[in-house]
Parts: structure tokens; sequence; C-alpha cells
């Protein structure tokens, strides 16, 4: 007989709907009030699409193994995010070029990492912190201390404002964006070579997967999902600041653990990256409301995630 | 001749690089700040240079055992605003030894519970140092929530100037550190570290106590990380809950510099003491070849890039030959 076993996707989906659930009975929750559980339900899964859309680049090259992780995702948000702000300057037909610009000046971050990886053998984590320092620097000079720009109106209303229904279409985004990234991952041979390469890269590399080019391009991609995320994140703030997307990079990550993707590659979902995604911000938001000081604010998150990985993200053991 | 290829020469002597890059930027720095020889010089640069080297050959040895340690960063802001809110700018140095030792108890027991969690539990230790970086500088907040407090001035005088036989005294606290560690590395505990950090399977199979050797790696670095914390807070004579968080990639930077391979059992801690000192000298360098502010970030982090694909470029080259 199968053993009953919860998926990590659903069981980090069940997790957000009972901390939701008891987020309503705090003293400013939202108690028996539908309308405004509907809102702020909502609320939490708009600001989550950000965190998911940039963790969608993370959870491919730490699905791709061999200590796969992509640290240079916070500064290639904020570089395209200043990029999109500045390409922009407030109209509206500039916003596909600044959307094309993102994905590509992204994409070839990302390619560099892959090609430091694979062709100069240095490991993910070291070439793209590096990396993560120089698009800092590159941010600092093209930057020089001020932006001026401003996001279109059509960016605003297509990002932020709802759609139908009280929907906001960052939300719609989201969706389509999760369907393309589950085809992506299951029905393409990316996805297969991808898993095939995270498992084993001997046995993937003599069943015929090219594994160099698969690197290359699946970390130009994670680059470029970061940029587009960059994109995402400023239409939705409408201001750019230097440190704008520090904030996401480790979440990303812990949205990727969160979710049951194998930190060690070859196992894992968007579909769990997205509820890893919901999970971290509504943990955060609740914090935020329930008025913690920035110090027990941080013990709590880092506590939180902590019990989390204790419950699913435990390796195998070396008797097994 | 047989030419030997550059990853067996690094693989046998893995501080040769860190060595190499060593020279060449003292040689650089010399050349922008003709001074740097000098005794007062070389002391005042040692002394800010120490904290760095302390939490590299910490993170070297949870590197060297296949692990990362993101956290260590956290542990210097704890020990930071313990010192400066425990024994005061008014305090006695009796208090000041008192609560130094304490330092060391709480590194280590912070480095515990990474180890307990990582080793026992079988969490991964990038994503589990993470999370435990965040309890650390929480607790740091919490402990100093805004920047202050102070340890007395006869502390930070000593640390300024003290330079025993005219030798700075970071030199002599590098020294113990290495022999230190040239004694571990041929006991049965330093095989068994080599043995773990290098195949981890293979040493459970020879009946190493994986665990063990995996968890106390963690309780050596927090250890160093809180001698790291004493000497910062030494150095800045003050407290601040935020001190420590430059610090962790600079000291992971320092260990890959330092010929430590990120997957583990290749290494020691020469290499990262050397690539400490070269990540600091580099600051210099920036600082005084009068490059525009706002371009510094970038030269830096192009040096340390071209410096990391320094190794995989001469490879590349041989191979072909």
């Amino acid at each position: 007989m199968k053993r009953f076993t919860i998926s990590p996707p659903v069981a980090a989906l069940i997790l957000a709907v009972v901390l939701f659930l008891l987020s309503g009975l705090l003293p400013n929750g939202f108690g028996s009030d539908l309308d405004v559980a509907r809102a702020q339900a909502v609320n939490i899964v708009r600001l989550a699409v950000f965190l998911g859309v940039i963790a969608a680049g993370q959870t491919l090259v730490i699905i791709s193994g061999y200590e796969g992780i992509d640290l240079s995702a916070g500064t290639v948000v904020t570089l395209t995010a200043i990029l999109t702000y500045v390409t922009v300057k407030g109209e509206n037909d500039m916003v596909l070029p600044a959307l094309l610009i993102s994905i590509v000046v992204g994409g070839f971050i990302g390619f560099l990492n892959g090609i430091g990886i694979t062709f100069l053998k240095i490991s993910p984590f070291v070439m793209t912190l590096g990396m993560s320092g120089v698009v800092q620097g590159v941010i600092y000079v093209i930057n020089h201390g001020n932006v001026q720009g401003k996001v279109a109106p059509i960016m605003t209303r297509v990002i932020a404002r709802p759609w139908f229904g009280g929907v906001p279409g960052a939300i719609i985004i989201w969706l389509i964006f999760g369907v393309l990234m589950w085809l992506l991952l299951e029905r393409t041979a990316f996805g297969r070579n991808l898993f095939a390469i995270g498992t084993n890269r001997i046995t993937a590399h003599l069943s015929g997967v090219n594994v160099t080019w698969m690197n290359l391009a699946t970390y130009a991609l994670a680059g470029a999902l970061a940029g587009f995320g960059g994109f995402l994140v400023v239409g939705n703030t409408g201001v750019v600041f230097l440190a704008l997307g520090n904030s996401f990079l480790f979440p990303s990550i812990a949205a990727v653990a969160v979710g049951g993707t194998l930190l060690s590659g070859g196992k894992g979902s968007y579909w769990g990256t997205m509820a890893g995604a919901i999970v971290l911000t509504l943990i955060t938001s609740l914090l935020t409301t329930m008025q913690m000081t920035e110090a027990v604010r941080r013990m709590v998150l880092g506590g939180t995630l902590l019990l989390l990985i204790s419950i699913y993200g435990r390796q195998r053991g070396f008797r097994q | 001749m047989k030419l030997v290829s550059f990853n067996t020469l690094m693989s046998r002597y893995p501080a040769l690089f860190a060595g190499v890059l060593l020279v060449i930027s003292v040689l650089v720095n010399l050349a922008l700040q003709p001074d740097l020889l000098s005794g007062n010089t070389i002391n005042n640069n040692m002394r800010v240079f120490l904290p760095i080297i302390l939490l590299s050959a910490g993170q070297a040895i949870v590197i060297l055992g296949g692990g990362i340690d993101i956290s260590s960063g956290g542990i210097v802001s704890i020990i930071n605003t313990v010192l400066a809110t425990q024994v005061g700018l008014q305090g006695s140095t009796e208090d000041m030894w008192l609560w130094m030792g304490i330092s060391l108890l709480i590194g280590m027991a912070a480095g515990a519970l990474n180890g307990f969690f990582i080793a026992y539990l079988r969490l991964q230790p990038i994503i589990t140092t993470y999370a435990t970086s965040f309890i650390f500088f929480g607790l740091a907040l919490f402990i100093l929530p805004n920047p202050g407090g102070g340890i007395p001035q006869v502390v930070s005088n000593w640390y300024r100037t003290t330079q025993p036989l005219g030798i700075p005294l970071a030199f002599f606290v590098i020294a113990v550190v290495i022999l230190v560690w040239v004694y571990t590395r041929n006991t049965r505990y330093g095989r068994y570290l080599f043995a773990f950090g290098g195949r981890a399977q293979a040493a459970y199979e020879s009946a190493v106590p994986v665990q063990m050797v995996q968890f106390s790696t963690y309780v050596i670095s927090g250890l160093l990380a809180a001698f790291s914390g004493i000497a910062i807070t030494m150095l800045s004579g003050s407290g601040n809950a935020e001190i420590g968080s430059p610090m962790t990639l600079n000291a992971i930077t320092a260990v890959v510099i330092g010929g430590t391979a990120m997957s583990g059992g290749v290494g020691g801690v020469a290499g990262p003491v050397m690539g400490a000192l070269v990540v600091g000298i580099l600051q210099n360098i920036v600082s005084f070849a009068d490059i525009d502010t706002w371009w510094e970030t970038l030269v830096k982090a192009l040096i340390i890039i071209i410096a990391l694909a320094t190794p995989g470029f001469l490879n590349l080259f041989r191979r072909k030959e």
C-alpha cells in the first residue's frame, strides 16, 4: 500500500491558509468580516507575486543541481528596475522596449554567470556572488546617486490595479506565468533535461543531454527571469532605490526551499515555489501587522524558516 | 619537463594562488602608498584586517568540511552588542575579561545551534545558516536597538598600540591561529575533517564519526566569529548591531581566494588568512588609487571576479596545448 504523504507544495499551501485564518483572530485582524478577509488575502498574494517571479529563476538554477544557486538575482532586480525606470520616463510607448531591455540585460548577466560556472569551473555560489558585486558596481556607476525617470501609467494600471472582480493584474500575470513555468518544466525537452542534469550530470551526458549548453541556458534564463522580476517590481512600487532588489535575494532562495525543491537539485516544482513565496510574504506581513519590533521580526522569521525546513527539508542520511 | 596542471598545483599547495595575489596586491598598494611598510602603517592596517582574518579562518574550516556558514557575521554582531552593553565605557578591565570569556561561550553556542540543525537534523547548510543569521542579527538588534554603548578606553588603546617586540599584535594572533591549524591538520581530527569534506559518504563508510566532525566545524566557526567580534569591538570601541553584516561575504571571498574549494576537502587556513589580507589591501588600493567614488564598488568587484576566474582561465589554455 502506498504510504500517505503530503507533497511540500500542498503542505506549504495548507500552512499559508492556516496562518491566514489564525491571523484573523489577532486584535487588529479581519475577525468575522469576510470582505476584509478577502481583501487582505488578495493583497498578500499580490505582494507575493514579485517574490514569486524572482524566485522562478532561482528554482531553475537550484533544480539544475551541483550547488546551483543565483546570488546575483537581487542586484539584477535592482538594475533592471532602474533601467526600466529611466527608459520608460512616464511614456506608455516605451514600456515594451523597457521590458525587452530588462529581460535581455538580465539574461546577459545570467549568461556571464553560466560562462564562469561552466567553462571556468567557478562554483555557482562564488560566481554569482562575485557577479552580484559587479552588478552593484554597475548600478552605482550608471546611477551616480540619483536617477531621473518615471514609470508609465499603463504599467501601474496593468500591474498594480485590479483587472476584474477586484483581482489585481499582477496576480493574473503570475498565474499565466505559473502555467508557463509548469509547461517549461514538465512538458518540454528543456525541463526534462534540467531535471536530468540536476540528478546526475554524468548519466545525463551519457544519455545525450548537452550538459554545457543546458547549464548556460539555465543561468541565462534565470537572469532573464530576475530581470523580468525587476520590471514588475518597479511597475508596482513606482519608485527605485539602490537596495530595491536586495530584500528579494534570500527570500527567493527560502521560497524555493519552503516549496519543497531540493536544494541539492534534481527535484522540485514551480508550484512549490509559488506556495513558498506566499507563505514567506504572509509571515512577513503578519509580523508587520502585529507591530513587532525589527529585532523580534527577524528572529521570528529566522525561527519559522528553520522550523519549516526542519519539517521537510531534511536530506538523506548516510545509512540510507 | 613535465608541466603539472594548475589544478594539481592548487590542490597540492592550496595557498599558492593566494600567496601570489598577496604579493601582487602588496606591490600595487606600495606603489600607491609609499609608506605602506613603515611600522606604524602596518600596525594600522593589520588591526583593521584582523577581524576579517579571524572570521575567514573559521569560515575556512566550515567550507573545508563541505558546508558554509552565512551566519558568522551575525555572531560577530551578537558579541559586539553584548560587549558594548555589558561592559560599557565605564567598565573595568576585569569586566572586559569576564565578558570576553562569556563571548567565546556565546559564539560556540551559536555555532552549536547551526551544527545541531545541519549535522544531526541533516538540513542544508546554506539555508540553515541563512535562517540562523536572521535569528542572530535579530538578537543583536534586540540587545542593542540603536548603535551605542562601548568598551573601556583602556582596552581600545591597548588593541591599537600593543606591539610586543615591535611586531603588531595581529601578527601574533595570526601566528597562533596558523600554528593551531598546522597542529590540528595532522591529528586524527584533521584527517577526519578532510575525509568528510572531500567525500562524506566514503568517510561514513570508513567509520569516520561524520556527524561529530560536521557539528564541530560550525562550533569552531562560531568560536572564531566570537574572537572576530571581540577584535572588531576593540577596533571600533562601540556597539552596532549591523557591524557584522558586510563581514560574512568578505570572509567567504577571502576563503575562496585562499584556494579552498567550495565543495570541501581541499584547502587550509593559511590560504584564507592571505585571502583576507588581499581583500583588505584591495580596499586600501581602491581608496588610494584616486578612483571616483561611484566607480569604487565596480572596480573592487571586477578585481575579485578576475582573481576568481584566473585559475579557470589558466586551465582552459593548458588544455588546448
